[in-house]
């Protein structure tokens, strides 16, 4: 039994993996941690990662990434189905849990490939992963073009009542593209990813999902076309909901014009207008979840001339430092996008939740501590970040899993 | 001017590469045009002895190459070559290793060609020489806008106050880029002209699509190549409707306004973008502009020669 004490917004008892408020029995505690200072919120929850594990090991593995997640302040962490070997059957999804016990950090659940090998054709075996735990359903880094493919997927998933994770990119507008379309790619002489290749299809998403019922999650909203076609699906009733990026909720297509690797991803950074759209959707619940689509590569991979190099960044040791030091977003809806809404969003019971009876994953947060980014100190096996040598305020300082203190 | 008074005029140079004209300011490229004209009168001069040019040529090209080779000789240098072919580029080795690989044989210059946009950007944080951009995809290529520029001071007797239409492949151009900055910087009068398809309506110049009006209107009109692959990926529909709008014919040509004068970078499709006529008229600077390609790659490296002396 755990005892913080002396935190905000009320003392917690952790008694094994259940959560207790403080009151009676609070002097049976074995250890007592002082938290003056700090904000005790749920052990944070990141719904989309990539761990690469199994078959690409060398960028990064379930145990590399559950101790990045935990040094980040994340508990709980979604990975995306893509890896070495997709995660398209039962088997894939067992996997992921035993590696997830076998490295004892954060929780790391698994979602499940919507096609099988990811290729767009055929749908995977969602019952089965389903019912083997996974939470939800993603062909994320591919787009599922076949929108009767979609159509039937949303319809399908519904049955085990799991989201499909839409990645929203009409691949006929973005082939070969390296940024953002505009102004700066013009300048550039690089190939752009227009807005509306995003968008057109997050609206194609979301009248698949009112035609069947279905529930679809925009990931990684990037355009701000996308939160207005999301929010206006919002509207009318629709089953959808949505997460950002911090990169997209910080950083513009500008920061490109030396032609740096740590800003190249899918989908790509925007401009500000889009980041403010971003921000505005956060903050009225449009866009409910931040998610950091931490994307590891090798140091040889990211190192290449902007074209050949792959698409991604890291994100769980700097999402929250991040967006706490993102003026225009209140810390609580901060911390419910990284909390409650993703929990809710994949079903995570006891998840994102700091009430009687919850897990007892708990993240204590230092809202002013100020630190420097430093890439050589990550638990990641990735170092590709753009916010190196930046200073950011906020961070976790102390994590607690199942009733245990990871840090 | 002698060569000592010509060194002391290029100390002014601040830049230890050259990977785009959106880096230099109006002084900079009138420099640049000044020392080509200077170097042009100097004979038997080597200032560049024992400096080492690596001629880094990842995209297939023979006159930019062959002009960056006399450029270099006719200072001095020593000129190694590195073709894609029999390199270990095509075992696998990154850009990255092969330049530091050659670079630790001791080389003063890389020049590049490469067909990724920003490769010579990403060069120059790993490597200690300067690097000179020789074209990067559909980014760059500097040393053909000032060659471009020399050309028509040269003909023209200036160049600030020019009216200069850019015709074609605005969009895949980096000689279209490298001449808008350029120009644009020295006070000219830039419009694209070109089918909407191929002109970026957000690289802060005019655009037009009425070539013909852009004939009556321009002291320079520059062609440029245009690729038949483009057709296959649906930016235009058939080259004869390509012509017609803005193929520089022979009809086209004589309602060309006194004085204006042809360009293109090469290499040209005849019957294609540019006539024969066009092409080989008395208004056409075309091998101008290839001879001033040498004197003007001359001062380019004289330049950076000064700045790691």
């Amino acid at each position: 039994m755990i005892l913080i004490k002396n935190c905000k917004p009320h003392d917690l008892l952790l008694d094994g993996a259940v959560l207790r408020k403080a009151g009676k029995g609070a002097e049976k505690a074995e250890q007592t941690v002082d938290a003056k200072g700090l904000v005790a919120v749920p052990g944070l929850v990141d719904m989309h990662v990539h761990f690469r594990e199994p078959g690409r090991e060398d960028k990064e593995t379930i145990a590399t990434g559950a101790a990045a997640a935990i040094a980040g302040g994340f508990t709980s962490v979604a990975v995306m189905a893509n890896s070495g070997r997709v995660c398209d059957d039962a088997v894939g999804v067992v996997y992921v849990q035993a590696k997830s016990r076998e490295a004892g950090g954060a929780n790391v659940f698994a979602v499940g490939a919507v096609t099988k090998g990811l290729k767009g054709e055929e749908l995977a075996e969602l019952g089965k992963m389903s019912d083997a735990g996974a939470v939800a359903f993603s062909d994320d880094g591919m787009a599922i073009t076949n929108s009767e493919l979609m159509r039937r997927a949303l319809e399908y998933s519904k049955m085990f009542r799991k989201p499909i994770l839409a990645h929203c990119e009409d691949t006929a507008l973005t082939k070969n593209f390296v940024m953002n379309e505009g102004p700066v790619s013009a300048k550039l002489g690089l190939r752009g990813y227009p807005n509306a290749a995003e968008a057109a299809m997050a609206a194609r998403d979301c009248y698949l999902a009112a035609l069947t019922g279905g529930h679809v999650h925009i990931c990684h909203v990037s355009a701000k076309e996308t939160v207005d076609v999301v929010r206006r699906a919002k509207k009318q009733g629709i089953r959808v909901t949505a997460e950002a990026a911090p990169h997209h909720l910080l950083l513009t297509d500008q920061t490109l014009v030396n032609y740096e690797s740590k800003y190249k991803m899918n989908p790509p950074l925007r401009t500000q207008a889009d980041v403010e759209a971003l921000i505005e959707g956060v903050v009225d619940g449009t866009i409910d979840a931040i998610a950091s689509d931490h994307a590891p590569h090798t140091s040889e991979e990211k190192e290449q001339e902007l074209a050949a190099c792959p698409n991604g960044i890291i994100g769980l040791e700097t999402t929250l430092g991040v967006i706490l030091s993102i003026k225009g977003i209140p810390f609580e809806r901060a911390i419910d996008a990284m909390t409650a809404a993703p929990a809710r969003i994949l079903g995570l019971k006891g998840k994102g939740t700091l009430e009687e009876g919850a897990d007892a994953d708990v993240t204590l947060i230092d809202p002013k501590a100020s630190w420097t980014v430093d890439p050589a100190a990550f638990k990641s096996k990735g170092r590709c970040t753009p916010y190196e040598k930046m200073k950011l305020t906020g961070r976790a300082a102390h994590v607690f899993v199942g009733g245990r203190q990871c840090s | 001017m002698a060569l000592d008074a010509l060194l002391k005029r290029c100390r002014a140079w601040k830049h230890r590469h050259l990977l785009g004209t959106k880096d230099l300011s109006a002084k900079d490229i009138s420099l640049v045009l000044d020392v080509a004209e200077e170097l042009a009168s100097l004979k038997d001069i080597a200032p560049l002895k024992g400096r080492r040019l690596f001629n880094f040529f990842v995209e297939p090209s023979t006159r930019t190459k062959t002009s960056f080779s006399l450029a270099g000789r006719r200072l001095g240098a020593e000129i190694v070559d590195f073709s894609p072919a029999s390199s270990s580029l095509t075992k696998g080795e990154s850009l990255k290793d092969t330049a530091r690989t050659i670079e630790s044989m001791g080389v003063d210059f890389t020049v590049i060609r490469h067909g990724a946009s920003g490769a010579p950007a990403f060069l120059s944080r790993l490597v200690h020489s300067s690097v000179i951009n020789a074209g990067d995809g559909t980014n760059e290529h500097p040393t053909q806008a000032l060659l471009d520029l020399y050309t028509m001071r040269q003909r023209l007797g200036k160049i600030s106050g020019l009216r200069v239409a850019l015709v074609g492949d605005i969009l895949h151009s980096r000689v279209a880029r490298s001449n808008l900055w350029a120009l644009q910087k020295l006070g000219n009068e830039v419009t694209l002209v070109g089918p909407s398809t191929l002109v970026p309506h957000d690289l802060d110049a005019p655009v037009s699509h009425d070539f013909d009006r852009a004939l009556r209107e321009n002291d320079v009109v520059m062609m440029l190549r245009l690729q038949l692959e483009r057709q296959q990926a649906g930016l235009f529909p058939s080259v004869g409707e390509y012509v017609h709008f803005f193929g520089l014919t022979r009809e086209r040509l004589a309602t060309l306004r006194n004085g204006t004068i042809i360009m293109h970078p090469g290499p040209m499709n005849r019957g294609l973008e540019i006539s024969a006529e066009a092409a080989d008229s008395s208004r056409s600077v075309i091998l101008n502009q290839v001879t001033n390609g040498v004197a003007v790659r001359a001062a380019v490296l004289l330049l950076h020669s000064q700045v790691h002396a």
